[in-house]
Order: structure tokens, then sequence, then C-alpha cells
């Protein structure tokens, strides 16, 4: 169990500087699935990377089975990481290195398994994700949707208790994520893992989730089960999950007024 | 007036920037090295061996597959310098000292450094490259969420690889060097065997050949830190990871070329 609070976070300093998160808080509880919505650029994978301890944040608690993380050191920190199994958005998988020898690296480091029972359990993930028979492949063979498949087998390599996953669905195809969902579900009901998904896939994130946190500029907007954030009455909530072009959040990112500035460009 | 002031005062903050960059360069570079060197030497006596399988690999990588580049180039040396040397010996009338002058070139000098230089691009810029390609992709972010150390996972072997690789390197450099300076001083200049063995091995000593050793060393701990660092400190694209790797190749040079200016006034000093 997860549990977060009052984290702050910016980047930049003086005239610069941006507050990507302001006040969030979470609980994120175990065998529960909670996801991350908002639009880019709404501090999401930030969030993603203070919890995995990536990023210091500037002020707050991040509190793992009851260790605040934000006051370890480096070792202190490399053993709740231990506890983690991250699902990164590209893969991340170590292309000088064999499938296998990708979802083995961890086991191999972390326990004093033999080599034929690292093998067999290997073999155990893979099949899980489904893609027993890949392990002599290198990672630039596989497809995009491939590489996550072997992401999430090495994110679980360990058994771990709390697994990330940074878009897990982006840019697959709807068997893969519907595959990928299942795997999910299956994880967290059946192994009482925590998971915390961040995305921007509304059907996927809505059919899986126990509870979604929906950001916007950093800010927490709407907070509830998949019904009561379509329920919700807030015209950015009900945008956001729509997909509609038009509503309080802005599609353009500029700040300047697009007229005024045509006028001021030199022929 | 105002102006010249403006402007002495802008040049002014602008190389005190540049120096406190410059000096968070050197300070980085500085912690890195002694990560690496705490990781490669002292984690191993506290528990926590260090694991041989990828620094063989990184030996055969960075050793034995650039031995031919590295035969190649210091052989080509010896040549060179006997031909310049017979050409200007010759007018001394002392032509049998070619054999003298090429040895002690190429084993207290040319030897140690041009394989160093040779490794600079051959190795540095892959380590960069390498690297730098993996912090990009996140792979070294991976690692450090695994509870794996970087430094220890991808520094270490090369670290010792090029340890260990860059002294042999160099005595075949040596060796390959005199070969060449014997074969051309031998055939082309016609000088005599037994003058020319004998005036070499009167001129090398063994000391000329250690100090050569350790200079490599000092540059193998460059051509891995310089090449490490730039690779770590990449954020962004491709964009970056060229520039960094180009980076690595000059400032590597420049550093061994320090280096070995520094040792052998040193040696010249003790010897």
């Amino acid at each position: 169990m997860i549990v977060v609070k009052n984290l702050y976070k910016s980047f930049g300093e003086g005239d610069k500087k941006i507050v990507v998160l302001d006040d969030f808080h979470a609980q994120f509880e175990r065998g529960k699935i909670t996801s991350i919505i908002g639009g880019s650029g709404s501090g999401k994978s930030t969030i993603l990377k203070l919890l995995i301890g990536a990023y210091q944040a500037d002020a707050g608690e991040i509190i793992v089975d009851g260790e605040d993380m934000t006051k370890l050191g480096n070792d202190g920190l490399n053993e709740v990481r231990k506890k983690f199994g991250i699902m990164f958005q590209s893969g991340a998988l170590f292309n000088s290195l064999t499938v296998e020898e990708n979802v083995a690296l961890p086991l191999r480091e972390h326990t004093d398994l033999n080599d034929s029972t690292i093998r067999i359990m290997v073999k155990m993930k893979l099949e899980m994700v489904g893609l027993r028979g890949a392990e002599h492949l290198k990672p630039a063979q596989l497809s995009g949707g491939m590489i996550k498949r072997i992401a999430l087998a090495r994110a679980i390599a360990l058994d771990p208790k709390i697994v990330f996953y940074d878009e897990p669905s982006a840019g697959l195809d709807p068997i893969s994520i519907g595959v990928i969902d299942k795997l999910i579900m299956d994880l967290s009901r059946k192994m009482w893992i925590t998971s915390i998904v961040v995305t921007h896939e509304i059907p996927s994130a809505m059919r899986i989730s126990d509870k979604i946190i929906m950001l916007f500029k950093g800010k927490i907007i709407a907070d509830g089960s998949p019904e009561e954030l379509e329920n919700s009455s807030d015209p950015r909530v009900v945008q956001f999950i729509k997909g509609d072009p038009d509503g309080p959040i802005p599609f353009s990112k500029s700040q300047v007024d697009y007229g005024e500035e045509l006028k001021q460009m030199k022929m | 007036m105002k102006s010249l002031i403006g402007y002495i005062g802008q040049k002014g903050f602008q190389s005190r920037d540049a120096a406190f960059d410059l000096f968070r360069e050197i300070s980085g570079l500085y912690y890195l090295t002694r990560a690496t060197l705490y990781c490669t030497f002292v984690e191993p006596l506290r528990g926590k061996p260090n694991k041989w399988g990828p620094v063989w690999t990184q030996m055969e990588e960075v050793g034995v597959k650039s031995t031919g580049i590295v035969f190649l180039i210091s052989f080509l040396i010896g040549v060179i310098l006997a031909f310049q040397s017979a050409y200007q010996m010759s007018r001394l009338g002392a032509l049998d000292y070619v054999g003298a002058l090429v040895g002690v070139a190429v084993i207290r000098e040319l030897g140690p450094l041009m394989t160093a230089l040779v490794m600079a691009g051959r190795v540095g810029a892959s380590f960069t490259a390498e690297m730098g390609t993996m912090k990009v992709s996140d792979e070294i972010l991976a690692l450090e969420t695994m509870a794996l150390n970087p430094v220890k996972f991808l520094i270490t072997p090369r670290f010792l690889a090029l340890l260990i690789m860059l002294p042999c390197l160099t005595i075949m450099a040596d060796l390959m060097g005199v070969l060449g300076g014997y074969v051309v001083g031998t055939t082309t200049l016609g000088i005599d065997s037994a003058p020319y063995i004998n005036h070499s091995l009167e001129a090398m000593k063994v000391t000329d050949i250690v100090t050569g050793l350790i200079k490599s060393v000092v540059f193998a701990v460059i051509i891995v830190m310089v090449g490490s660092y730039l690779a770590f400190i990449i954020e962004g694209g491709a964009e970056k990871v060229g520039e960094n790797t180009r980076s690595s190749v000059v400032i590597s040079m420049v550093l061994i070329i320090i280096a070995d200016l520094l040792f052998t006034s040193l040696f010249y000093f003790i010897t």
C-alpha cells in the first residue's frame, strides 16, 4: 500500500519555474487498480517518476508500507525498489540482451536461484504474457506490442507487491490492449498486487480501474470510481472522457493570442 | 562609456557562468570516477563480488578486436620513424643508431600514446554512443528502478576490461613498432642485423617499458571515465548522443596528451 501526501514538484528556477505537481495526494491500496489519467503535460509521468524515486519531490511524503521514501538514502531506496515492478512506456528492454536474458536479469541479480530454476521461471512469465517461444529474440526483432508484453514479463519477474504501468496500452492493437488489461486485472485480483496505471486510454482505464484519479495542470480535479467519473458534472472531466475537441481544456499550448502573434510577424 | 562597462560586465558574467559549468563537469567526472573505483575495488571486499562474465565480453570487445588496428598503426609508426631518422642519421654517419632511436621513441612514448589515442577513438566513442543510447531509451532508469547500480552494472566491466587490456595492447604495440623499424632498417636502409639489434638493446631500458605501462593504465582510466560520464549526462535524443560521442573522443584525446606530458615530465625529473 502506498500513501502519498501533499506532494509538490516543480522544474526550472526563477521566471522559468513551472509547477508540475501541486498538492497531489492519493492512497493506492493492495489488490486494487488505480489509474491516473490526464492530458499530456498534466503531470502523470512526473507522479510515476516520483513514486519510483527517479525524481526528488520538492515537498510531501510517499509512504510505502510504512516507510517514507522521500527520506530514504540510496540503500534504503534500493530496498524499497525491490518491491516494485515497473513497465515503462517504451519498454526500456536492454537491447544487447535477448528476451530471456532481459526477463531473467532481475532474478539473476537479486536472487540466488540456479540457472535452470531461472529458466523455468522465465518461461512461466513469458507464458503469462503469451510470448513463450520468443526467448532467443533480441528486442530489435520484436514489434511494439511484443516489447510491451516482454516489459510486463520483466516487471513481474520478481513477483513484486507493487507494479507501475506507464501507458501500458498506448499504441497497441485492440486485442493486445485486451490481453494487457486482463493481465493487469488478473495480477491485482489473484496475486493481490497494488497496481498503478498511468494512461490516457479512457475505455481501458474505465474497464480495469477500481479508482481513477484525473489530473489537470498538476492538480487533482477528479478522484473516484469509474462510475463516479462517468457521472461527473465537472465539464473538464466530461470533455476528457468523451474526447471533445471543444471545452474548458484548451488544445493549444501557446500562451499568446494567435491573432496578435500573426500581426506581429514581419513580412 | 556606459555600454562599454555593460559589455565588460556581460562578458564577465558569461565567463563566470562558463567557469561554473566547467567546474560542475569536473566535479561530476570526479564523483563518477570515485563511484566507479568504489564499485570496482571496494564493494567486492564487502561481499558484493564482481561478475566476470561481462568483463570477459568487454575484454574481447575492447581488447582482442582492437589488436588489428593497433598492430597496423604501431608497425607503420616504426617504419616511418626508421625512414625519418635514417635521413638525419646518415648525414652524421650514424646509420647503425636508427634502431636505438626507433626503439626508445616507440617504447617510451609512441607505443603507449598511439595505442591510447586509437583506443580513445575506437572504444571511448563506442562507450559513449552505447551507454548514451541506453540513457536516452530509459534503460539506465530501468536499471536504477530494478535496484541495480548502473555504475556497477555498466561501467565496472568496461573499466576492468580496459584497465587490463590497454597495457597488454601497449606491450604489443611496442613490439610491433620495434619490429617495423627493424624490418625497414635491415632491408631498405641496408643496416646489418647484428649492430641494429645491439644498439637497440643498449638504448632501451626496462624502466622505459614500465613507465609506458604506468601511463597506459592512466590513459585507460581517462578513456573509460570520460566516455561513461559523457554518456550518463545525456538528456534528450539522438542529436545529443552524437554530440557527446564526439566530445568524448576529443576530450579523452586532449586529456591523454596532457596526462602524457605530466607523466613524462615527472619521470624526467625522477629518473
